[in-house]
């Protein structure tokens, strides 16, 4: 393991007395993409600035390459940060800006100078060493931030929400090439991120975190297929939420047939989280279990897909996504009576409220 | 002044556009306010200034600034502020470092006293150092006996002017870095930098424009201080009169020519100041386009005429 988080727990002053981050402990794997991921405030940020020695834990450890470095500054720590803002040196060219790990290091002029020709043209920026980054866009500051981070070959690189300060167009594109990049380089990297979308596309492994606790840790359809909890279930995929109770050791919610949740006695109530993926809309002309009649109350179209609002039996709204190509095969219109032919649902006996 | 005077192009474009709020005699009112208001009260001293200096021609005018005691005027007031500038800009970097980029009980509280200088009438602060190191004073005695004068002497200018300038490059270099935040700092410390190497590499070349312009206002001040410099300098001609204050020795004693002419020199002084605070606001906004760099001053240097 590259990186080791253990137990560590960190409080910020007396904000409420709230911990920002309180005993997590996770492992990031050499040569993979890690992704914290986590709503704002769920103390991911302030995790990976413990890692980088940005801040000092208040309990716990933190292991990178097998050495114990708590207590070690960020100086010699042989980590690579990139800042959301970048914080790219404004008074330096780019060139400047690459090379000032290598500085510090009192490394010969021609080796800096081939390392950074070597790292700008790694991050396809390969003439702009002459510019200031004031003269660059967001995502080339991104790149050369990137460049930076890596000119002291650290051993593990740190990106601090990396794109998310970008546009949303920049932001798809920067993501592809770094997941192409990292399979280049190689590079044990941890990545801090809000957009779940970011943290399946990017990385192998997910730590989803939570008010500064680990949700769930594992592979990203791991996660999205077997939450954990309901939050994992609710934040992964955008689920919708039905109240359901334990009818003859099957759950019923909203009329719809579902799993009962494993140790649910009967009577008990459990919410059901069901993606709007895994609905799908069928015309009352077959039967089948587990299928009640909803009334649509709305289409929308988004690009290929098409998201519909119904109205279950009993008055609970729920959304569906389907392609645009089924919806029109079917020919559903608003104001139409549907079966509801329900794919899967996450269930929790837990009461939980978003 | 520039702005007003860049408004008077467009007036044309009220005859064609009936749009603009104000008629065409309102902005030509505002303007020749504006105007009046800045000719009479900026101008016409600055001018009044020269045109007396050199009122018995440019031979007198030299002569004046030759005088040998017009010379240790200017001589005393280039010493002072040779030491106090530096004082000032070293405590006034470290000052706005610890502010900006720690957290620690009593934070506040060296905050305000940063500003005390400027809450304190000048004379108060003269007075000060008289009653800490006069004849009567605390230290006075102790002083005396070791022979050492402080009041009625250099070191004393050199106090009394050191406090009284003391906020102007902490307070202009520690709001650059707070407007600039410490992302940078951060990324050289992970990058292997030591706190001098980010000090010399990092922090002080982005606030550089910060303590530029803190350093002009401040060496303007030094040489420009009346108030706490007359309290503690004895004004002994030759040996403890800066030029502020020979210039109101001259002016009391009808050498109006003398007077002005060293004056003009503070002047001149107060110009070049103003030109080169213009340079360094334009070479903060040209590269990073940083509005925000160089906040406007809450306190302007002070008049450096008599």
């Amino acid at each position: 393991m590259s990186v080791a988080v253990n137990a560590v727990s960190k409080s910020f002053g007396s904000r409420d007395g709230a911990a920002a981050v309180s005993g997590v402990s996770f492992s990031a794997a050499v040569g993979e993409i890690t992704t914290l991921l986590g709503p704002s405030g769920s103390g991911k940020s302030t995790l990976l600035r413990m890692i980088a020695g940005l801040e000092r834990p208040d309990a716990g450890s933190i292991v990178l390459e097998g050495r114990d470095v708590t207590h070690v500054s960020p100086r010699d720590r042989s980590v690579g940060f990139v800042f959301q803002s970048y914080a790219l040196f404004r008074h330096m060219t780019v060139f400047d800006n690459v090379a000032f790990g290598m500085r510090i290091r009192k490394r010969t002029k021609p080796e800096i100078k081939q390392k950074v020709e070597e790292l700008l043209s790694l991050v396809q920026l390969p003439s702009f060493g002459a510019r200031f980054p004031s003269q660059l866009s967001g995502g080339q500051r991104q790149r050369v931030a990137l460049a930076r981070a890596l000119a002291t070959e650290p051993k593990v690189l740190l990106l601090d929400e990396p794109f998310g300060a970008l546009d949303a167009k920049v932001r798809v594109e920067l993501r592809e090439w770094l997941a192409g990049f990292q399979q280049q380089t190689r590079v044990t990297t941890l990545l801090v991120t809000h957009d779940q979308q970011e943290a399946f596309e990017l990385s192998q492994h997910v730590v989803l975190l939570n008010e500064g606790k680990v949700e769930q840790a594992g592979a990203p359809h791991e996660l999205y297929d077997h939450p954990a909890t309901p939050f994992v279930a609710s934040f992964l995929g955008g689920a919708n939420v039905l109240k359901g109770t334990v009818r003859s050791g099957r759950g019923e919610a909203s009329g719809l047939q579902v799993d009962a949740p494993a140790g649910a006695a009967e009577g008990d109530a459990f919410n059901a989280f069901v993606r709007p993926e895994d609905i799908r809309l069928v015309k009352p002309a077959e039967e089948r279990d587990g299928v009640a009649l909803a009334r649509v109350d709305r289409l929308t179209r988004v690009g290929p897909s098409v998201k519909i609002s119904l109205s279950m039996p009993d008055g609970e709204q729920v959304t569906v996504q389907m392609s645009r190509l089924e919806i029109d095969s079917i020919g559903i219109e608003t104001g139409d009576r549907v079966l509801v032919d329900l794919r899967d649902a996450k269930v929790f006996v837990e009461d939980y409220a978003i | 002044m520039s702005g007003s005077i860049a408004a008077l192009p467009h007036r044309h474009r009220t005859h064609g556009q009936a749009i603009a709020s104000e008629s065409r005699g309102a902005r030509l009112f505002l303007i020749a306010m504006a105007l009046g208001f800045l000719g009479l009260l900026l101008v016409a001293p600055i001018v009044t200034v020269f045109i007396a200096a050199f009122a018995k021609g440019a031979g007198a005018y030299f002569a004046a600034l030759g005088d040998p005691e017009s010379l240790a005027a200017i001589r005393l007031t280039l010493l002072t502020a040779a030491i106090v500038v530096p004082l000032n800009l070293t405590f006034g970097i470290a000052a706005a470092w610890l502010i900006s980029h720690y957290d620690f009980r009593g934070k506040s509280l060296l905050t305000t006293l940063i500003d005390l200088p400027f809450s304190v009438s000048p004379v108060i602060s003269g007075l000060i150092f008289v009653l800490l190191f006069g004849a009567q004073g605390w230290l006075g005695p102790f002083l005396m006996d070791h022979d050492m004068r402080v009041i009625f002497a250099v070191p004393g200018i050199v106090l009394a002017t050191t406090f009284v300038t003391f906020p102007l490059v902490a307070r202009e270099v520690l709001a650059v870095m707070q407007a600039q935040g410490h992302d940078e700092e951060e990324a050289a410390l992970t990058l292997g930098a030591s706190g001098w190497q980010i000090l010399f590499r990092v922090t002080l070349p982005k606030v550089r424009w910060g303590v530029l312009y803190g350093v002009i206002l401040c060496n303007a001040r030094a040489m420009g201080e009346f108030g706490a410099v007359s309290v503690v300098s004895g004004h002994v001609r030759g040996e403890t009169n800066t030029m502020p204050l020979h210039i109101e020795i001259l002016y009391n004693e009808y050498s109006f020519v003398g007077a002005f002419a060293v004056a003009s020199l503070l002047a001149l002084l107060s110009l070049v100041t103003l030109v080169v605070k213009k340079a360094a606001e334009w070479a903060v906004s040209e590269p990073s386009k940083g509005a925000s760099e160089l906040p406007p001053l809450p306190i302007k240097a002070q008049g450096v005429l008599p």
